[in-house]
């Protein structure tokens, strides 16, 4: 699973800010959140380590999700994933 | 065979056990099951004594300790209970202690800490190692 940049326009249904916490914290922010959403719907997750940008794309591949890519920010990143079930 | 991570806890010092919580969590984040067979040191760091006082690391980098536990405060790193406690929240999570080291420690049941489900022999240890994806040794 690669990591991919999302499209500069893409909105999120639902922002996790899970800043400051490091692995796996913002990845079981992600799955806590994700349950929360309606399938279809898009999480943004916004983490300060860098090991979630890559975590997110695999956790997704393996929970069934669609990883829609990441926007980078200046020590953060915004990663965008899409329930799919 | 299952989709589980099984960690022989061997080890008693903080640093170690961080290692240990960090992969249990975040095997919980992926939907992974995780067994814990903790022994030898690991059995006086989870008993309710050894969760309120150890906070040893490992004795080879003993310069590095001050910086680490600052470190690790600064970050808001939880401590390793912390994590386990948490983690064991989804159910996916089970913490066996080994009989033979309760033993020659003289540790009951009720020594241990809650997050212990069970005291078990070798034989439960391998038959859940023999069925998981990930077996590790810490």
């Amino acid at each position: 699973m690669t990591i991919q940049n999302a499209p500069a326009d893409i909105k999120a249904d639902k922002v996790v800010d899970a800043r400051g916490t490091s692995c796996p914290g913002p990845l079981l922010e992600t799955k806590k959140a994700i349950a929360t959403i309606p399938v279809g719907a898009v999480l943004e997750t916004i983490s300060s380590d860098p090991g979630t940008n890559a975590d997110i794309p695999v956790w997704a591949k393996k929970m069934g999700h669609e990883y829609l890519g990441v926007i980078e920010g200046s020590g953060y990143w915004r990663i965008f994933v899409r329930r799919k079930k | 065979m299952a989709d589980q991570l099984s960690i022989v806890v061997y080890s008693g010092t903080v640093d170690k056990l961080l290692s240990v919580a960090i992969l249990a969590s975040g095997a919980v984040a992926m939907d992974t099951k995780v067994d814990l067979f903790v022994t030898f040191y690991g059995i006086h760091a989870f008993s309710k004594e050894g969760v309120k006082s150890n906070k040893k690391f490992d004795a080879d980098f003993p310069e590095m300790v001050p910086m680490l536990t600052q470190k690790l405060k600064e970050k808001n790193v939880p401590s390793w209970h912390e994590m386990l406690t948490e983690a064991k929240k989804s159910g996916l999570v089970k913490i066996h202690a080994c009989s033979t080291a309760c033993d020659v420690l003289d540790v009951k049941k009720e020594n241990l800490d809650p997050i212990v489900d069970d005291i078990v022999g070798v034989g439960n240890y391998l038959a859940e190692a023999a069925q998981s994806s990930i077996t590790l040794f810490i």
